[in-house]
């Protein structure tokens, strides 16, 4: 098996995982509970490059044809088997 | 945010036996409904306790009357279990993967517990499927041999069991499990192995998929209509059920008398097929029941299913009110923000006002008019007077009329229905509905005719045109959705399209020609020419002579443009007619007057085209909007349409055959050049047929030679092209077209008048057909340019009959794409909406959907207003720096 780290590919965003701290300021400005943030699968090589568990937020900066620069968060959830 | 109540499961389950003999309120044993006295016979499918459809009767269950009585089951005891179709595949899947002897789940513990993620949610989690388990395998707590279960469309299972006889060799023999054997089998399966296989035992035990009682639905679910003759016609359910009981009651008489093993059987196929069809009647490998006269039966599912099923057709589907159809046709005279609306359709529709102390007198006047305004240009009358307790009075015409009458009882607090008038504020629509400029509010304007007229230019969001098309109109009934409508979805408010930020509404073809006829080079006018030009525009004083010859005054064609603009617009650009010569002479004088320069309003050079003014371009339309805002748009809009009709009047514009003329030298010419593609082509050909052709870097020879040929004629189509467009020039009506981009192109001229060149399929010659040869015309082998489809006459001197036939195979492939393309975008189109239909932008500029979910953190990840964007950036540097500088930038 290849070891190719999928997050020093050009083409994947930066996936960053979010301090407890952070994820509570970002739910309040939203005024969201994590129920409400986009997900990703525990299974998603790039989460899994990063070593995310399920229940953290990832922070992704990607680049963006309209804003440069663009930031999303995504929630870690299993992925239900099948 | 989140929304009030949220759904925590849905369980979907079975009905069972029981269940279904507890709803029962009646037996049903005869297969008959109505007596000879039209009375319904007791314990038959019309059994009054299964509730009422004639309007007076009692429900004999619920005693209430039609209309308030819901209807209630009855039920059928079938002689013999019979599969319900609906549950076939879960059947089968239940038959493969559990013991045939003992109804285990075929796996032991060790296997449970690797393909089961049960875990401690038993409704997340994964079940356990048919490709879990091998075929054939043993039965790992009785041990029992399993065979493999074939399921055969539509209701029949049938398990193949291998036998090995004396001889050690294995025996296959078909066994056919009937209905009966299947339920027992299922009966067997433990509630625990069903949690696994994700079944709720409690809810749908899989014996239930087998039917032993047949519910019968109310009445009310399939009345009986009376024809005119008196005769009752019967519910195509009915009809069924009626079926089903027959072929029951005859199969508890034969088994009762202890009929022979063959006739059960085919009694009992019999009764699987009419339970089968009166369930579903498009099974597939089952003739569908029919009608007497042929038609097939609508039965459950038919009614569900669809596009006019129960769920697309009656639940999704909305009528309304207030709306009226009919054909469209253009009326350059209108604004492009008003819709010319029939006389009998706005007597027909209505607004509702209620009177008060300040218009009361209004309002008897339109009473006493009554409801037959006679012209277009009369007061408006009322259909319908609205009294306080909620009585509605319909007003009549005519000596024997209640208009005045009404007229004198009326007081505030009363309304009154008015019917439509000049201003009133409609919706207006054309299918399909895919962008959100295809609803846009315009104000009417009553007219003759049968029609609603528009504004020609108004038909790009719309996609309409005039070859039949029908729009629907909508009145609008309150005041807010009045308000609404006048702010939101106006025709001056959707001239920018949110697709690529710039005007969709513009000129159409007439436009930009006159308007290019007019401003192209300098011309000059006389003040009448002049005033003729700017006679129907909101001209409101003549600007200052260009130049005064003899006394007499004279104004150029670019004043008359300029009196359109605001003062205060200042443009630099390249216009369509633009030819990219090598050096641009920009700012002074392009030979072709292809350099637009716009200062103070005023058009010093260019020509105005496509790019200025044309619908989805619209350059100048896009500065007046951010400069002046929609309203002052619109007023743009409706001048220059006005102006450029106007223009194209001025000398009159027409096409005909012999408009596609050339010069005896040109024919020389043509004829010279195509001789000698086709001459080139063949030699070419002889030096593939030697094998000398040197072929290209990854490249067969016959694919160079394929390349080289298409290229070479090609190039000489585009030859022809060129010596026909040297010898037609801006008098030629079709040149102007393709120049200022209002219709065509210079290949379409070409075509006309020189060659049309080679026909492709797939973006090659033609080369299918018969053996090696397109047609028995050619040789075998033939690889001639006319051989494979190139046509070297126009469409003015016709094709030759093989030329024809190849023109026909290009012209097809076409069709065929368009078909396609057509069907492919709109299911793309409807998935894309279904999905997205919920979603809106927050007042935090998230996108999110109903329950508060975030799909996007911010609009677009720029949060900015496509409609109101620079053709997709954010600000227009370059209109702001021109507007300033009033220079190019």
């Amino acid at each position: 098996m290849t070891r190719l780290n999928v997050l020093l590919h050009e083409m994947v965003p930066i996936h960053q995982i979010m301090t407890q701290e952070e994820v509570a300021s970002l739910l309040a400005d939203y005024d969201i509970i994590e129920e409400h943030l986009p997900k990703m699968y525990h299974d998603d090589p790039a989460v899994k490059a990063c070593g995310a568990k399920p229940g953290m937020v990832i922070r992704i900066t990607r680049k963006s044809q309209t804003a440069g620069e663009a930031t999303s968060y995504r929630l870690v959830v299993r992925q239900p088997k099948k | 945010m989140s929304s009030p109540k949220r759904i925590g499961k849905i369980e979907f389950g079975l009905l069972s036996p029981k269940a279904i003999r507890d709803m029962s309120v009646c037996k049903v044993i005869w297969p008959d409904t109505y007596d000879d006295d039209g009375f319904p016979y007791p314990k038959g499918l019309m059994d009054p306790n299964l509730g009422v459809i004639d309007p007076g009767l009692r429900c004999k269950t619920c005693g209430q009357k039609q209309g308030d009585c819901p209807g209630h089951f009855g039920h059928i005891d079938l002689a013999k279990p019979v599969i319900h179709v609906g549950y076939t595949r879960l059947i089968r899947k239940l038959l493969r993967v559990t013991c045939r002897k003992c109804g285990r789940l075929l796996l032991d513990l060790d296997e449970i517990e690797r393909f089961s993620a049960l875990e401690d949610d038993p409704y997340s989690a994964e079940t356990i499927g048919e490709k879990d388990i091998k075929k054939e395998r043993v039965c790992p707590y009785c041990g029992d041999q399993q065979f493999k279960i074939n399921f055969e469309k539509p209701t029949s299972f049938v398990e193949i069991v291998t036998e090995t006889g004396k001889d050690d060799m294995a025996h296959k023999t078909e066994h056919k499990l009937t209905s009966a054997d299947i339920r027992e089998r299922l009966e067997m399966i433990a509630d625990g192995d069903l949690c696994l296989l994700g079944i709720d035992p409690t809810v749908a035990r899989p014996e239930w998929t087998i039917l032993t009682v047949l519910p019968v639905p109310p009445v009310t679910v399939r009345p009986s209509i009376i024809l005119e003759n008196g005769q009752r016609s019967e519910d195509d359910l009915t009809h069924k059920l009626v079926d089903i009981i027959r072929i029951n009651q005859r199969f508890k008489e034969n088994q009762d008398a202890g009929a022979p093993q063959l006739i059960i059987e085919d009694l009992w196929e019999l009764l699987q097929y009419h339970v089968t069809t009166y369930l579903d009647n498009e099974v597939a490998g089952c003739p569908p029941a029919r009608h007497r006269s042929g038609r097939p039966l609508k039965t459950l599912s038919q009614r569900l299913k669809g596009k006019d099923g129960r769920f697309r057709g009656s639940l999704s589907g909305k009528r309304v009110n207030f709306s009226a159809r009919t054909v469209i046709s253009p009326d350059p005279n209108l604004s492009i923000g008003e819709v010319g609306v029939p006389l009998d359709i706005v007597n027909e529709m209505s607004v509702p006002v209620r009177a008060t102390k300040q218009n009361i007198e209004d309002i008897r006047s339109m009473i006493r008019i009554g409801p037959n305004r006679p012209t277009p240009r009369h007061p408006c009358g009322a259909n319908y007077v609205n009294r306080p307790d909620g009585r509605r009075i319909r007003l009549i015409a005519g000596p024997e009329g209640n208009c005045d009458a009404v007229a004198e009882m009326i007081e505030p607090g009363w309304g009154i229905d008015r019917q439509l008038r000049d201003g009133d504020i409609v919706l207006f629509n054309r299918q399909p509905s895919l962008h959100r400029m295809s609803i846009m509010s315009h104000r009417i304007k009553v007219m003759n005719g049968r029609t609603f007229r528009l504004n020609p230019a108004v038909c790009p969001p719309y996609n309409a045109d005039f070859d039949g098309d029908e729009m629907n109109l909508h009145v609008l009934q309150t005041e807010e959705s009045r308000a609404e409508a006048e702010l939101l979805i106006a025709v001056q408010e959707n001239i920018l399209s949110p697709r690529f930020g710039g005007p969709i509404i513009g000129g159409l073809h007439d436009h930009i020609s006159g308007i290019f006829l007019l401003t192209n080079q300098m011309k000059w006018y006389s003040k009448s020419q002049f005033l003729y030009l700017l006679k129907y525009t909101n001209l409101e004083h003549l600007p200052e002579p260009g130049k005064i010859e003899d006394n007499v005054p004279y104004w150029n064609n670019k004043q008359a443009f300029s009196v359109i603009l605001p003062e205060d617009i200042n443009m630099f650009y390249k216009a369509t007619c633009c030819r990219n010569c090598d050096v641009c002479t920009k700012d002074t004088h392009c030979p072709h007057d292809a350099y637009v320069r716009i200062v103070d309003g005023r058009l010093l050079s260019g020509t105005i085209d496509k790019k200025s003014v044309g619908a989805m371009d619209g350059a100048i339309l896009n500065r007046i909007i951010r400069l002046h805002g929609v309203r002052r748009a619109r007023d743009y809009i409706d001048d220059l349409t006005k102006l450029s009709i106007r223009a194209i009047m001025l000398n009159g514009f027409s096409y005909g055959i012999n408009d596609t003329d050339l010069g005896k030298e040109e024919y020389k010419q043509i004829r010279d050049v195509l001789d000698k593609a086709e001459a080139d082509v063949a030699q070419r050909i002889s030096i593939y047929g030697q094998g000398h052709l040197e072929p290209m870097p990854g490249r067969t020879q016959e694919e160079t030679l394929e390349m080289q040929v298409m290229k070479e004629l090609g190039k000489a189509r585009d030859r022809t092209g060129e010596i026909a467009s040297r010898h037609l020039g801006f008098e030629n009506s079709a040149v102007v077209m393709a120049v200022s981009g209002a219709r065509g192109s210079m290949l379409n001229m070409a075509q006309m008048a020189g060659c049309i060149g080679q026909q492709a399929v797939r973006g090659e010659r033609i080369v299918r057909g018969y053996e090696d040869r397109t047609l028995p015309h050619f040789k075998r082998g033939d690889k001639g340019s006319d051989a494979h489809g190139f046509v070297r006459n126009s469409y003015k001197s016709g094709l030759t009959p093989t030329e024809f036939f190849f023109h026909a195979i290009g012209g097809r492939e076409g069709l065929v794409d368009t078909a396609v393309r057509t069907s492919q975008s709109g299911y793309l189109q409807r998935r894309m909406i279904n999905a997205l239909q919920d979603l809106k932008v927050a007042y935090d500029g998230t996108v999110r959907s109903t329950g508060g979910k975030i799909i996007q953190f911010k609009y677009g990840e720029d949060g900015t207003d496509p409609a109101k964007s620079a053709s997709g950036l954010p600000v227009d540097v370059k209109g702001i720096a021109e507007s300033v500088l009033k220079e190019a930038v």
